[in-house]
């Protein structure tokens, strides 16, 4: 199951200019082509016209200062997310269970909140995000023992910890955390407003989380570009047996990898708790860690797409909100346009990688 | 049935597997193809079982052009192969196994299927039981259901390639019992074999391959073992190639002075060691490598050496027996270990184990580093240092997999540092040019010059004789003595390395 063959960059070849630029530019073009044709198929069968959803998809979340905060408010845990993915992905892992390590890192996020509410708020905050980030590490090494001493795919290993994380959550919305006089499972007690993360005036963009975002974004960046132990992922991820041969510690490598993809998860779990729901709900992932997933997979582990990628597929999904009011299709369009971008992008490259 | 090839070839990248080959296999007769490692043996019957296309020439059963698009093909010709690892189901029973390869048309019903599967096993004197699930049969039982499959698909020709590795003596009695019972009835069967005394016991006629050609042509047996011994190895060529060169090696130019280092400290020192892999079994195993000793390891793929190989590197472990690295005692230690003692391993498969194909040499040393973040500076000096000192044509920013195989060789060896003590080569020259294979030997020999002993498998003679102070000769898990080089000679090495001199029964 440990196939590396999707972050495994082609290296080019020695070829003449003109072809180069044909060669760079094959391969987002086949891509957009195929997910606009296939999304656009979708679209015309509901007798939609594709141009005026597409106008949405791209342009809705910036057509108010509200949906742009929303839009920033989904891109930082996202960014989060796919960050800490460039890790795995370059170590060979597919890391499913990020969905998971979110959910914990919220969960674990809520127990300062709960048990030491009269500390001052930015004291709170810090514990937030070093407990959820614990969390998220903890839950994604527990995903890396299974791999490594049980000889479990990570994938399956992550996926029943989804399961066991949001089941965990829910438990605790309806039982121990539920709120005063009735369970609900619209999630627990709101916070306090002078714990919410602080934002811009009334906007619900808190500036905090997309700084903490980029902040990750370029540390890992400059990690897995300047570092021994980021070149030490990438050769474990590329032949893990060779590489133990040449000294670096793979098992080591590959827990490592995980608890740095669970760490920043987690920080994502935190900030969906602070800043963008202010409480806790059964779905607090809310599929930012699969969407995570499919800005990983579509860049290849490259930290130089992470950024405007995360944005881009963010607005998709706030964009799509309006797609019900205006035209009369269902908003997951935008995960059908999402999904079909990388499923053509993995096509592609798998026709232009073929030999001859 | 008749099989016969015409100028039949096969290349792989640069190596012709198959040059030319023109042959006959007449029918109800067992014929022996025999030919040391890399001759073109198992080649030349995946071609004649479909599993591989012939780039030119044409293979004929019954004097009729046959077209194999793939193994069915020669199937429903009536040509099966029994590969050396059984291709079967581990999880089935040996009567599902049977079942789910063989077509309704064959085999119409449950019934019929067992009845068949004894019936066969029956007259053939196979052990084999319908009931039995495959993963719990033994290697040889897993050969016999083969055979019936193969049988009861209605293959008159049957290939069997190198059959006897890893089995009983017992079951291979009941084996060729069952191939002759299957000549006399008029199937053909194609033995190959490196082991002289099995061709010798089994079969009607005798071919040789080596390097792709054929050196010796459907010989009636018996042929006598030494004619056999020097068509495989090419043995007159090698007593005169020996004649010609001087004792301190051949021509000087490349071969630094054989400096002896200190005697006395040793590097390796393996005490009763016992050891499983696979099908092969090393037992009780005492041995030890001075510094500055070479080490040559013969025998035929499989025959231990690579498991001595990867015991000597904490590859493998020991399951009784002690491993002492200088004075250190390493058993039951991770290679890591090793590798902290001053061991260094060289797998022959470089790209799969060896080195990282999509990195550089320069992103290898930087690997080396010790430091926390990456000094691109020292990595590509290294880099150029190393592809300077070892002639490998790259530059220090190539991925390894763009390079030549042996420039991958070289960086591999490059990438030893240089306060290694032991090396582990497997097949260190493997799939070379001659001077590929030279410089590599200059380099392994600049090691050696500075106190590193060297213990190396090699699958060619004229190697391991050249380069060796003392070679071990294995087969099937059992080794010679340590041979010092002066008592080498091609010949006998090939006679240790098919098995004459050995005792019997030493496969299990």
């Amino acid at each position: 199951m440990q196939s590396t063959e999707i972050n495994r960059p082609r290296e080019p070849q020695q070829q003449p200019a003109m072809h180069q630029w044909f060669e760079t530019l094959r391969l987002p073009l086949l891509t957009l082509t195929g997910a606009l044709a296939l999304t656009s198929l979708a679209l015309l069968s509901t007798g939609v016209s594709p141009l005026q959803a597409y106008r949405i998809l791209l342009f809705g979340a910036f057509s108010s200062p509200g949906r742009s905060s929303d839009m920033i408010m989904l891109a930082a845990p996202l960014l989060l997310c796919a960050t800490g993915l460039i890790l795995t992905f370059r170590t060979g892992l597919y890391n499913l269970g990020v969905e998971g390590q979110l959910a914990l890192g919220a969960v674990a996020a809520m127990l300062p909140l709960r048990l030491l509410p009269d500390l001052p708020a930015p004291l709170l905050w810090t514990l937030c995000f070093a407990c959820a980030a614990t969390g998220g590490a903890l839950w994604a090494l527990l995903a890396a023992g299974l791999r490594l001493y049980a000889g479990v795919s990570e994938i399956f290993a992550g996926l029943g910890l989804n399961f066991l994380a949001s089941g965990l959550a829910l438990y605790l919305v309806l039982g121990p955390w539920r709120r005063s006089g009735s369970a609900s499972m619209s999630g627990t007690e709101l916070l306090p407003r002078d714990l919410w993360l602080p934002t811009i005036n009334t906007l619900r963009l808190a500036p905090l989380a997309p700084i903490i975002a980029i902040a990750a974004l370029a540390i890992v960046w400059w990690v897995v570009r300047r570092t021994r132990w980021g070149l030490e992922l990438r050769a474990v991820g590329l032949n893990p047996g060779a590489a133990d041969r040449l000294g670096v510690p793979a098992h080591r490598r590959i827990a490592q990898a995980m608890a740095a993809c669970g760490f920043l998860a987690g920080m994502a779990g935190a900030i969906q708790i602070l800043g963008v729901f202010h409480q806790l709900i059964p779905n607090i992932s809310s599929g930012v860690g699969l969407l995570g997933l499919l800005v990983a997979l579509l860049v290849r582990a490259d930290p130089r797409w992470v950024l405007p990628v995360s944005v881009v597929f963010a607005s998709f999904t706030v964009g799509s909100v309006q797609l019900p009011l205006a035209l009369g299709v269902d908003s997951s369009i935008a995960g059908v346009l999402q999904g079909a971008l990388v499923l053509f992008a993995l096509l592609a490259r798998g026709l232009l990688a073929r030999p001859g | 049935m008749q099989v016969s090839v015409h100028n039949l070839s096969k290349s792989f990248g640069s190596v012709r597997a198959n040059d030319r080959l023109t042959l006959r296999f007449e029918a109800g007769k067992i014929h022996g193809v025999l030919g040391e490692n890399g001759a073109g043996k198992s080649t030349l019957m995946k071609l004649v079982a479909g599993f591989l296309r012939p780039d030119e020439g044409v293979i004929r059963f019954d004097g009729r052009d046959a077209a194999l698009r793939g193994p069915g093909d020669a199937l429903r010709a009536g040509v099966g192969m029994i590969h050396q690892d059984p291709l079967d189901l581990p999880a089935f029973t040996a009567l599902e196994n049977l079942l789910c390869a063989t077509p309704r048309s064959a085999i119409a019903s449950w019934a019929e299927g067992r009845r068949l599967l004894v019936e066969l096993a029956g007259r053939l004197g196979f052990t084999v039981e319908p009931e039995m699930p495959v993963a719990r049969l033994s290697i040889g039982q897993r050969q016999q259901l083969e055979i019936i499959r193969l049988l009861a698909r209605g293959a008159r020709v049957l290939i069997l390639d190198e059959p006897t590795t890893g089995i009983t003596a017992e079951q291979t009695r009941a084996l060729f019992a069952a191939l002759r019972q299957l000549a006399a009835a008029g199937n053909t069967v194609l033995f190959v074999s490196h082991k002289l005394e099995e061709v010798a016991a089994l079969c009607d006629t005798v071919c040789v391959l080596r390097a792709g050609r054929l050196v010796g042509e459907q010989m009636g047996m018996p042929v006598p073992q030494a004619v056999l011994l020097g068509l495989m190895f090419d043995t007159a060529v090698a007593a005169v190639r020996g004649a010609e060169a001087p004792p301190a090696g051949d021509g000087g130019t490349l071969e630094p002075p054989v400096t002896r280092p200190v005697a006395g400290e040793v590097v390796w020192r393996l005490e009763g060691v016992t050891a499983r892999e696979g099908a092969v079994t090393l037992r009780n195993l005492n041995l030890e490598v001075p510094a500055g000793r070479v080490l040559g390891l013969a025998g035929l793929d499989g025959s231990g050496q690579q498991l001595l190989l990867r015991l000597l590197a904490g590859h493998a472990r020991p399951d009784t027996g002690r491993v002492l690295v200088g004075s250190t005692d390493l058993t039951g230690a991770g290679s890591r270990a090793y590798r902290a003692a001053g061991i260094e391993y060289l797998p022959a498969d470089r790209l799969a184990e060896g080195v990282i194909g999509a990195l550089s040499l320069s992103d290898h040393f930087a690997l080396q580093q010790t430091g926390r973040l990456v000094d691109r500076r020292q990595a590509e000096r290294a880099a150029r240092e190393a592809i300077a000192a070892y002639g490998i044509k790259a530059t220090p920013v190539t991925p390894i997999n763009a390079l030549s195989g042996g420039n991958q060789q070289r960086a591999m060896l490059a990438l030893v540092p240089p306060r290694c003590r032991g090396l582990a080569c497997e097949q260190p020259t493997r799939g070379l040019d001659v001077a590929s294979a030279r410089t590599i030997w200059h380099s392994l020999l600049a090691r050696r010059a500075d106190g590193c002993a060297i213990v190396f498998a090699s699958a060619d003679l004229d190697e391991l004789i050249e380069y060796s102070d003392e070679v071990l000769v294995f087969f099937a898990g059992q080794i010679s003595p340590p041979l010092p080089r002066a008592q080498l000679s091609v010949a006998r090495l090939g006679e240790l390395i098919g098995g004459v001199g050995f005792a019997e029964g030493g496969t299990t």
